[in-house]
């Protein structure tokens, strides 16, 4: 266990995904979204990281791209060590399972004319999980592990809340016995009452069957709350990693910080101080800004930012957290500047 | 003091009691659970408002019945030349006798016969082909998609009335070859409306989860794709079925459809073409006509039920 937690299950290195973008008279490829571009990180085994960032930064493609429903255009993604895009058909199928997913909304994920047995047990049995004598057994032992009881098998998906609905979903990644799942904005389809049991769920289940996950939410409270380790992403980019308290405690980049400074603070008194929000939206990923790409909306930006796209590094920031900003570090190693 | 009291006792039980008992009138009344029914029961429930699809079904079903029972409902046989010609309606001859002297009731029956059957193996041959081309080319997209939907844009801009002619009077004109006719040109709309609902599901969740869970493409468009298209595509065949029933009886009117001596709806009003069968002799040709026009009425109000009882999202409980 101790062993495992050292060594990185998922890696990826200079990810990039792109999507044509079709223009013109006879539609032909005018340019490409860069929804991810050129992103590397690590998972170790058993770990949660955390991926946060404004809609349409590119972390939901990420997630999509680990459990391999988008190809990407550049860069390797490796599970245990073996190129996933190298994998033969026969590899690709065994592992295939080991990688599953949790969708943002729980309304879609399940197909609406299957009751929750067959949703469940047709992976189950095709991967040959279990038997046809054993997979109700197999199925109970799963729904029991997230809350649910025998009787919801017989019933369809539109009979279900939607917080049941995510315990369905949940049990449904679980059944392939993976070892990493993508949680894809798991809660923030949810009332807040029952996000917090299914952050709880999620935490304890990672615990027991010592899962790896990739927790994607642009819900700051909820991502500091699962995750070990925190990366936050800027336009494609990463712009800060390092170890959840780290991160939530002493942001280094200025966008971890505005974007923990929009974070209401439910304190009368608070509402007196006056809050940096960020101005301008967050830019065009056809055309990313040169240099860093955070530099419009950068409240230090100079002219260095605008010149050199900054890399992500942990010189000054130290104990594995990295940052993508030359000002801060540069300047105090992490501390506040101004 | 203590008899006012006494008295306010007794009015609040009887309030109370009278309270109750409207409590349990209502325990009485059988609450459907709405939530528990399965697909199937929600769709009979919302079908049986439409009094007319009902009344519509019930026609259809006595028809198609009467058609499929032919041979032991029939007086006569339908070629044999039993009458005088073109004899009126009697006891003997119900319909009357046609002109060269056959029983026209029992002809119908038999007509009915020829002209569901083209209708439906039409409407069966068409649906498949356009669902296993809409299928393809709506989770394969690309290449396929390009090709599939360029062929059936051709096959759509054909003038079909010049086609079926055509093909009418290349092939030798019969039974079969009509319905394969009638099968090819119908398909294009199915292939359509399958192909845009595919588009719509294969970014939904469901399908992504079961990618992501490995599972095979025929199961992913068999067992998750199909049944969650089953919807349109009923209802959208009822219209096939209706329209190439309709066909039939145009093109065997023309004399390029069903062959006599077989009897079908559409050569049966061929008789209709000369003036005098027209303004004398009507029973030749109105009972075929009606008959034409109701089942392909009854059919379409059908059609039209179904489509509201099949979808989810048409507002009623």
């Amino acid at each position: 266990m101790k062993d495992s937690r050292n060594t990185p299950l998922i890696q990826v290195e200079d990810l990039k995904m792109y999507y044509p973008v079709k223009g013109g008279i006879i539609s032909h490829t005018t340019g490409f979204i860069r929804a991810v571009d050129g992103i590397s990180f690590s998972i170790m085994e058993g770990e949660t990281l955390g991926l946060v960032g404004e809609s349409g930064c590119g972390k939901s493609t990420i997630g999509r791209g680990l459990v391999g429903l988008e190809k990407p255009v550049g860069g390797r993604i490796l599970y245990e060590g073996k190129d996933l895009s190298l994998l033969g058909r026969r590899d690709m199928k065994r592992i295939r399972t080991q990688l599953q997913m949790v969708f943002q909304d729980p309304y879609s994920s399940l197909n609406p004319r299957k009751h929750i047995f067959e949703i469940l047990a047709q992976p189950m049995l095709y991967h040959r999980i279990s038997t046809k004598g054993t997979v109700e057994k197999d199925i109970l032992k799963i729904l029991d592990m997230v809350g649910l009881s025998r009787n919801v098998l017989g019933r369809y998906p539109h009979e279900f809340s939607g917080g049941q609905r995510q315990r369905i979903g949940i049990a449904k990644a679980l059944s392939l016995n993976p070892r990493f799942i993508v949680c894809d904005e798991p809660v923030s389809a949810l009332d807040v009452s029952i996000q917090a049991q299914i952050l709880n769920l999620l935490k304890s289940l990672q615990k027991e069957l010592n899962l790896t996950l990739l927790f994607v939410g642009h819900g700051l409270g909820a991502v500091n709350y699962v995750s070990s380790r925190v990366a936050v992403m800027y336009l494609g980019k990463i712009v800060e990693m390092g170890e959840a308290k780290e991160i939530f405690n002493h942001p280094v980049h200025p966008y971890t910080k505005a974007l923990l400074d929009a974070v209401p603070v439910p304190d009368p008194e608070e509402k007196q101080k006056k809050r940096d929000l960020l101005q301008g939206e967050i830019g065009d990923s056809v055309h990313p800004p040169e240099g860093c790409r955070f530099h419009l909306r950068c409240p230090y930006a100079a002219d260095m930012c605008r010149q050199k796209e900054p890399e992500l590094t942990g010189e000054k920031a130290g104990n594995g957290h990295y940052a993508a900003c030359p000002i801060v570090m540069q300047d105090k190693g992490g501390q506040d500047i101004v | 003091m203590g008899k006012k009291m006494e008295r306010i006792e007794k009015k609040m039980a009887k309030k109370i009691k009278y309270e109750k008992t409207v409590i349990e009138g209502v325990k009485d009344v059988p609450v459907k659970d709405i939530a528990s029914e399965s697909y199937f029961q929600t769709v009979l429930r919302r079908f049986k408002r439409h009094h007319l699809a009902v009344a519509s079904l019930a026609v259809v079903a006595v028809l198609g019945g009467a058609a499929l029972l032919a041979p032991v409902i029939a007086p006569y046989q339908p070629d044999e030349i039993v009458g005088t010609f073109s004899g009126a309606p009697c006891k003997e001859f119900w319909l009357g006798t046609d002109q060269i002297g056959r029983d026209v009731f029992s002809r119908l029956l038999y007509a009915m016969r020829i002209s569901l059957l083209v209708g439906i193996m039409a409407t069966l041959i068409s649906t498949v082909v356009g669902v296993a081309l809409g299928l393809l080319a709506g989770y394969f997209g690309g290449a396929a998609d390009m090709i599939i939907m360029r062929f059936t844009d051709v096959v759509m801009s054909f003038p079909y009335i010049l086609l079926v002619l055509v093909a009418a009077a290349v092939f030798k004109p019969g039974l079969w070859n009509i319905i394969l006719i009638l099968g090819f040109v119908d398909w294009p709309g199915i292939a359509r409306l399958v192909r845009g609902n595919v588009l719509n599901l294969r970014e939904t969740n469901f399908i992504k989860g079961n990618i992501i869970a490995g599972m095979p493409v025929g199961h992913i468009l068999f067992s998750e794709i199909l049944p969650n298209t089953v919807a349109p595509i009923l209802v959208y065949a009822t219209s096939v079925l209706a329209l190439s029933m309709l066909d039939e009886a145009a093109l065997s009117f023309l004399g390029l459809g069903v062959q006599p001596p077989a009897a079908s709806l559409g050569n049966m009003l061929n008789g209709a073409q000369s003036l005098t069968v027209l303004t004398k002799q009507p029973w030749l040709w109105i009972p075929p006509g009606l008959l034409i026009v109701v089942l392909v009425m009854a059919i379409n109000f059908i059609g039209d039920a179904l489509r509201d009882a099949l979808d989810p999202n048409s507002g009623r409980v």
